[in-house]
């Protein structure tokens, strides 16, 4: 970054040194907008009067990623590396900046429902009021509409995340993308002991994991003496240095990376957090979280630790396999529907390290491809859970989803058509995510992965159908769900992911090229 | 002095705050050694800054100050929030979620 000054004299650095880099102002547009959008937020919210906050901040927040998408768009093809180094814009980075701007406005549909709750929406009307106070029942109507701007920031984060290419930016861009998520984690309108855990959870495990995050990048500081991707690849290629430094400082990077991810063993987090955090925010966590955190690890492990890779990549076989086993089984025994999702996500993520440990460009194309597809089924499947309710807010409990068939056979048919696409038949999105990322693996020499990714897959399927025929082929109870209905939003949510799983089944071809365009060059150095 | 030192050092304090972390039962303090973890991390940057003679190394410790006191804003939020519904801030009481 400034290592040039230094390179003059290590300790006096003269004014007139110091060179100001050069900014592709364009390049980074997509990244600025969305921040901009997010102070705009900020703005909206101390200077609108209260009863217009609830219709103009999702407007705003959905504008904002339309013209970041826009951005995007203009920017295909760019190659090239910015603001002294430290931002990459390049093909896979674009490719999820573009994602993640559409994750953000489905997003937006769902934290914007107010038709779902009889008291107004998903989110809290004050989060710091106690429940039961008098302030309470008076701001029921209302909602906590600083989650607009906290998500706007996550996502700019997320963006800035996946494009860094320097461990500092890296760093900072984490911050920026979690600390939104923890507010966001504990705004839930119904059950509030349960989301404030959730939030305190994931603060302090989250706090933690950028840690030895941090850890790991002082490590790798120490090994190569820069911070910047490209310049721990071309010090980890001499010979003669002590490699001490250099794995420590992967162990510890990585163990952030995969804290974010959700792979086991540093998984514990992910389901609490889904389960009490408001479903919207489960929403956009599961989806936009994963592939930003997938895009930073692809970065690292494919710029930087590129020519080391014959040492991580077991260790990353090691990771796939104990994560798609473990959340495969573990969901098995789950009684809550958030709490189930949750443990698919882990599962997924394991079927994603799969794509990772291939090291080819086939496996960035086909992990962000999966990423893509996996994102658009997930938000739709949280979007149909937030309209399955009983008398306290959503029912979760899988009980209650007994017999949903009767109640809504429509309802029912999407959330199982969902559930199809994530373990993976065949028309729908998933099947072809995980054919992708499958034959990615056998082409780098992973064929002993890809077989227990099937078998997993397998013990996977065995859950979701359960949660079919329970919908379908039993009584419903007398105290059954709620199914809400006229909520228009929450209705577009579901739509998209329906459409979306489906195109990426049946047609997935324009896609697919889309993301072997993006990893064609790889990642910029 | 031997710079090497100051990596030990620093790294026993990432050691005693992890096991604060992973032993403790008040937030607050968890918070704390999370914290500790963090200034470690400094030591250690401004060690190798010194060890590498480059600058990176102490502007990064700026940084890493700067997202710490960001952690404190969001973190303390959080922390006070939950002390105010369950009267306690053990972590041991916030127990809810689970299986």
């Amino acid at each position: 970054m400034i290592s040039h000054l230094a390179s003059a004299s290590s300790t006096a650095v003269a004014a007139g040194d110091i060179k100001l880099p050069s900014i592709s102002y364009s390049a980074l547009s997509p990244i600025l907008v969305v921040f901009g959008v997010a102070c705009l937020g900020v703005l909206l919210e101390g200077f609108l009067p209260s009863r217009l906050r609830p219709q103009v901040q999702p407007v705003v927040a959905v504008l904002g990623f339309a013209a970041a998408l826009g951005c995007v768009v203009s920017l295909a093809g760019t190659h090239e590396l910015t603001a002294a180094n430290a931002v990459a814009i390049d093909g896979p980075a674009l490719f999820i900046e573009g994602t993640l701007v559409l994750f953000g406005m489905v997003s937006v549909l769902m934290f914007a429902e107010r038709k779902a709750d009889p008291d107004g929406g998903a989110l809290v009307a004050d989060a710091a009021s106690l429940p039961g106070q008098g302030t309470h029942r008076l701001a029921a109507r209302n909602s906590q509409t600083e989650a607009y701007p906290l998500m706007v920031f996550a996502v700019a984060g997320m963006m800035l995340f996946a494009a860094a290419d320097n461990l500092l930016v890296m760093f900072v861009a984490l911050e920026i993308l979690s600390l939104p998520l923890y507010l966001l984690s504990g705004l839930a309108r119904r059950r509030r002991l349960l989301s404030q855990e959730a939030a305190l959870k994931y603060f302090l495990l989250g706090a933690f994991s950028s840690a030895f995050f941090l850890y790991g990048i002082a490590m790798l500081y120490g090994y190569s003496g820069t911070v910047s991707l490209q310049g721990i690849a071309v010090s980890s290629g001499l010979l003669g240095k002590t490699d001490f430094f250099l794995y420590l400082g992967l162990g510890l990077l990585g163990i952030g990376l995969l804290f974010k991810i959700g792979a086991v063993p540093f998984h514990a987090w992910t389901p609490d957090v889904y389960q009490g955090a408001p479903t919207p925010v489960t929403a956009f966590m599961s989806a936009a979280t994963k592939i930003a955190a997938f895009g930073a690890l692809l970065r690292v492990l494919y710029v930087s630790f590129a020519p080391t890779q014959w040492d991580w990549r077991p260790v990353v076989w090691l990771f796939a396999i104990l994560t798609m086993v473990v959340g495969a089984i573990v969901a098995i025994t789950q009684r809550d529907v958030k709490r189930l999702l949750a443990y698919s996500t882990i599962a997924h993520s394991g079927f994603i390290l799969v794509g990772v440990a291939a090291a080819t460009q086939n496996g960035i194309s086909s992990s962000i491809f999966y990423l893509l597809a996996y994102g658009f089924t997930s938000l739709g499947a949280f979007a149909v859970v937030m309209l399955v309710r009983s008398g306290d807010g959503e029912a979760n409990d899988l009980g209650q989803w007994q017999g949903l068939a009767r109640r809504s056979p429509l309802l029912a048919g999407t959330f199982a058509f969902l559930l199809f696409a994530l373990a993976g038949i065949p028309l729908t999105s998933g099947f072809t995510g995980k054919f992708v990322v499958f034959s990615a693996a056998i082409g780098g020499n992973a064929t002993f992965l890809v077989v227990v990714a099937l078998v997993t897959s397998a013990i996977a399927a065995f859950f979701y159908v359960k949660i079919v025929v329970l919908m379908f082929f039993q009584e419903p109870r007398a105290e059954g769900p709620v199914v809400v209905r006229g909520s228009v939003l929450t209705y577009a949510a579901v739509g998209v992911g329906i459409a979306v799983t489906l195109m990426l089944g049946i047609y997935p071809q324009p896609v697919l090229d889309l993301a072997r365009e993006a990893a064609q060059f790889g990642f910029v150095s | 002095m031997n710079p090497a030192n100051y990596l030990l050092l620093s790294g026993v304090l990432f050691t005693i705050g992890t096991v604060g972390v992973l032993l403790r039962r008040n937030a607050i303090v968890v918070f704390m050694s999370v914290e500790l973890m963090l200034n470690a991390v400094n030591l250690s940057l401004v060690t190798f800054s010194r060890l590498k003679g480059t600058l990176d190394g102490q502007v990064i410790a700026f940084f890493v100050m700067v997202v710490a006191a960001a952690e404190v804003v969001v973190g303390l939020a959080i922390i006070v929030t939950i002390f105010r519904t369950r009267r306690s801030a053990s972590v041991d009481d916030a127990n809810l979620l689970k299986y």
